[in-house]
């Protein structure tokens, strides 16, 4: 494959597996740019892509416009997240006044799931999800997918325990949909509280025990847990969800004695991770920010330079 | 005095027990005559016309039709709602108070009839508030809104969590005979629910309402019901278990019908597909075998009647990211052709149908409608049984174009619609 068919980025459900091989091997090489001194390159000089977030976000946003940078092409943030505009509005409005401006690429974020969806039916550029609600989250799941192939050497046959909050979580839902994809087996553990309804069905092997769901898996994917979800509505105490399902390194002992730590970020420490984990060998939680750069550069020209090259869809 | 005899007509009517080829005589605005045997004697002078084989059936009864008017006439207004109605065959409609302000004083009742018997072409008979802005805590005036023409006594889309609140109003309902007509959503459970819960709305990353977050309060209705001897009508159940519910509180003696919408005999929850708005319904679309069950439970008479649940959405209120959307579907032109699918594919009778379209409801609510009984008015629908058709939103009367049925293929259409014996519809083309 050496072109890719598709004219957005709204999740990795739609992608097949040769999709997901061409964008982590475009973001192989991508890494190397952040490793130059000089690292800005022409490919999309002269296009402009627009950050719209509707929803506060540090990391994504910054990462979304260095790999923009570095790709040469003009970077406009916009950010939403605190205007007081009703947000079921604004998407569709805002889109019609960033569209007549001419973009090349959107990059959306907003907290209703399908939103991605529905400006790309209103926009005349390549939109890319950075997040759609509890939803999907393409471009973490690629940069997670990129960490542990780059540390493990494969994806195929994989063990992955994904533990946390699944139930809220986009990063979730589009790990599940990858990793599976690719012929990683997923796990999932966390409270009953915390696991969306169906998951048994979502082919996952399910766990509500730590130990018993790390047992000999490869990789120890962990999800932030939201505040205001710790005291009493989803979990009872903080120090409650830490005794049971914080990955500290009693529990991370059952997993592979080579076994990768992965977190989205940005973490919760002493909540869902112990900080001597985030911070110790096994960590790979700095990786996936600098893979995250790469993934977005290779998802942009995927879309903006290599779409050209074939056939759409 | 004009006397009209329309012939060659297969009749179906439920409340005469009714299926044969025949005539329909209508005089002054009544039905003179009907049957086999009417053609042989026809009276002189009367206006005759061949019907070629059409069903005539007594026009339909909507019991549950939302409208924009007033404070939403851009969605929709009783003028407009009226024609839609008379393309579907509808010849009365009960119209829900949820409108701005509520219709909950005998003031906008009056003006609801007043502006009906201005500008609609169908009968239009208003449901009152149970409570007072439908805030679920004051009894309205149900003595003094029935008397000025309100047909039933609903909480429209809203639920009334206080249990003691509803069994007061439900004693005090019963007094007047008066039903109290109720869609049953739980306050908690499932509050952020947008769609029915389960493993399609986990992948689309979407709040799900169980289908618990139905039955449980309808259960505790039903309990109040029995109670206080109420009328109680279950206004929109979905699933099978609120039809056993109901099924054993009839048992035990409690007075209670239900309906079901036509979304939920015709459609399921994959038809949402990708975050398609106008599916966002409530309670949400259901399963397949959901469906299956309904449909089943309507045939054997268990759920009484259907309802369109016409529910007009401006872009404003749709076109937004499905969480944020608004419930409802419009859907008064399309619920004839759309049950008629449960003829053509799922052995539902037409007498069945025709039953739970028009002569149940007229009786449920008590309205001078359902029926071609000689002496009724003459509300009538005509239909094709045969005709296919492709429903399209610029083909809608409604001016909210909100349709669950778009480029849906239909077999079978209403072609003529009549109220006290005129001609208020007829299919162009």
């Amino acid at each position: 494959m050496d072109f890719f068919p598709h004219r957005h980025l709204l999740g990795i459900k739609g992608l097949q597996p040769p999709d997901i091989e061409y964008l982590l091997d475009k973001a192989d090489e991508a890494v190397k740019i952040s490793l130059q001194r000089e690292k800005k390159t022409s490919t999309l000089r002269g296009l402009t892509q627009i950050n719209l977030f509707f929803e506060a976000s540090t990391r994504t946003q910054s990462s979304f416009e260095l790999a923009g940078k570095r790709l040469g092409a003009d970077v406009m943030n916009m950010s939403v997240a605190n205007s007081s505009v009703k947000k079921g509005e604004t998407l569709i409005d805002t889109a019609m006044t960033l569209n007549a401006m001419h973009p090349d690429v959107l990059v959306i974020r907003h907290s209703s799931a399908g939103a991605a969806a529905l400006l790309a039916q209103k926009v005349s550029c390549a939109v890319i999800n950075a997040g759609d609600g509890q939803h999907e989250h393409p471009t973490q799941a690629l940069l997670d997918a990129l960490t542990i192939r780059r540390a493990k050497g494969r994806l195929s046959g994989i063990t992955v325990a994904i533990c946390g909050d699944v139930l809220h979580s986009r990063v979730a839902r589009s790990n599940i949909i990858l990793l599976n994809a690719m012929g990683a087996r997923v796990r999932v553990v966390a409270p009953p509280t915390l696991l969306p309804s169906g998951i048994a069905d979502m082919s996952v092997e399910v766990f509500h025990d730590m130990e018993e769901g790390l047992k000999d898996a490869d990789v120890v994917m962990m999800l932030r847990l939201q505040r205001e979800r710790m005291s009493g509505s989803f979990v009872p105490s903080v120090r409650e969800y830490y005794r049971f399902y914080g990955l500290d390194a009693e529990k991370l002992k059952a997993a592979k004695e080579d076994a990768l730590v992965m977190h989205p970020g940005p973490m919760n420490r002493g909540v869902e991770i112990a900080s001597e984990i985030a911070d110790g060998p096994q960590s790979v939680i700095g990786q996936q920010v600098e893979m995250g750069v790469a993934v977005r550069m290779a998802v942009m020209e995927a879309l903006l330079v290599s779409q050209n090259q074939g056939p759409r869809t | 005095m004009t006397v009209t005899v329309l012939t060659n007509l297969r009749i179906v009517d439920p409340s005469q027990d009714m299926d044969e080829t025949g005539a329909i005589v209508i005089e002054d605005g009544r039905i003179a005559a009907i049957g086999a045997s009417t053609a042989k004697s026809l009276p002189a002078g009367a206006e005759v016309r061949d019907m070629g084989g059409l069903l005539a059936m007594p026009g339909l009864v909507d019991t549950r039709v939302f409208i924009g008017e007033p404070g939403g006439e851009h969605r929709e207004t009783i003028k407009s709602a009226s024609r839609a109605a008379a393309a579907g065959g509808i010849t009365s409609i009960v119209t829900m108070p949820d409108t701005d302000p509520v219709i909950d004083d005998i003031a906008l009742v009056e003006f609801v009839k007043k502006t009906a018997r201005d500008k609609s072409s169908i009968h239009v008979y208003p449901a009152a508030a149970l409570t007072k802005g439908l805030a679920g805590e004051e009894m309205s005036e149900f003595g003094l809104l029935k008397k000025a023409g309100a047909v039933v006594l609903t909480q429209g889309r809203h639920a009334i969590p206080d249990s003691q609140v509803l069994r007061r109003a439900m004693t005090y309902a019963k007094h007047f005979g008066t039903v109290v007509a109720l869609e049953t959503r739980d306050p908690y459970l499932g509050v952020n629910g947008v769609m029915n819960e389960g493993l399609f709305a986990s992948w689309l990353g979407l709040s799900g309402s169980p289908r618990e977050a139905e039955i449980i309060p309808l259960e505790r209705d039903l309990r109040i019901a029995g109670l206080t001897g109420a009328n109680y009508h279950a206004a929109k159940i979905s699933v099978p278990e609120s039809v056993e519910a109901i099924k054993l509180a009839r048992k035990r003696g409690v007075k209670v019908t239900s309906a079901v919408s036509i979304n939920h005999l015709t459609l399921n929850e994959n038809d949402i597909g990708e975050y398609r708005t106008f599916f966002k319904l409530s309670p949400p679309l259901r399963t397949e075998d959901d469906r299956v069950a309904m449909v089943e439970a309507l045939a054997a008479g268990d759920i009484d009647i259907i309802v369109s649940s016409h529910d007009p959405q401006d872009v404003d209120t749709k076109r937004v990211p499905f969480a944020d959307a608004a419930d409802g579907a419009v859907g008064l032109e399309t619920l004839f052709s759309a049950a008629l699918r449960l003829y053509h594919g799922e052995r539902v009778t037409l007498s069945r149908l025709v039953d739970a379209l028009s002569t149940r409801p007229a009786a449920i609510f008590g309205l001078p409608a359902g029926s071609l009984k000689p002496g009724s008015v003459a509300d009538i629908a005509f239909a094709d049984l045969e005709m296919p058709w492709i429903a399209t939103a610029e083909g809608l009367l409604s001016r909210s174009k909100n349709t669950p049925f778009e480029n849906a293929r239909f077999t079978g259409r209403i072609v003529e619609t009549w109220v006290s014996g005129r001609q208020v519809y007829r299919l162009q083309g």
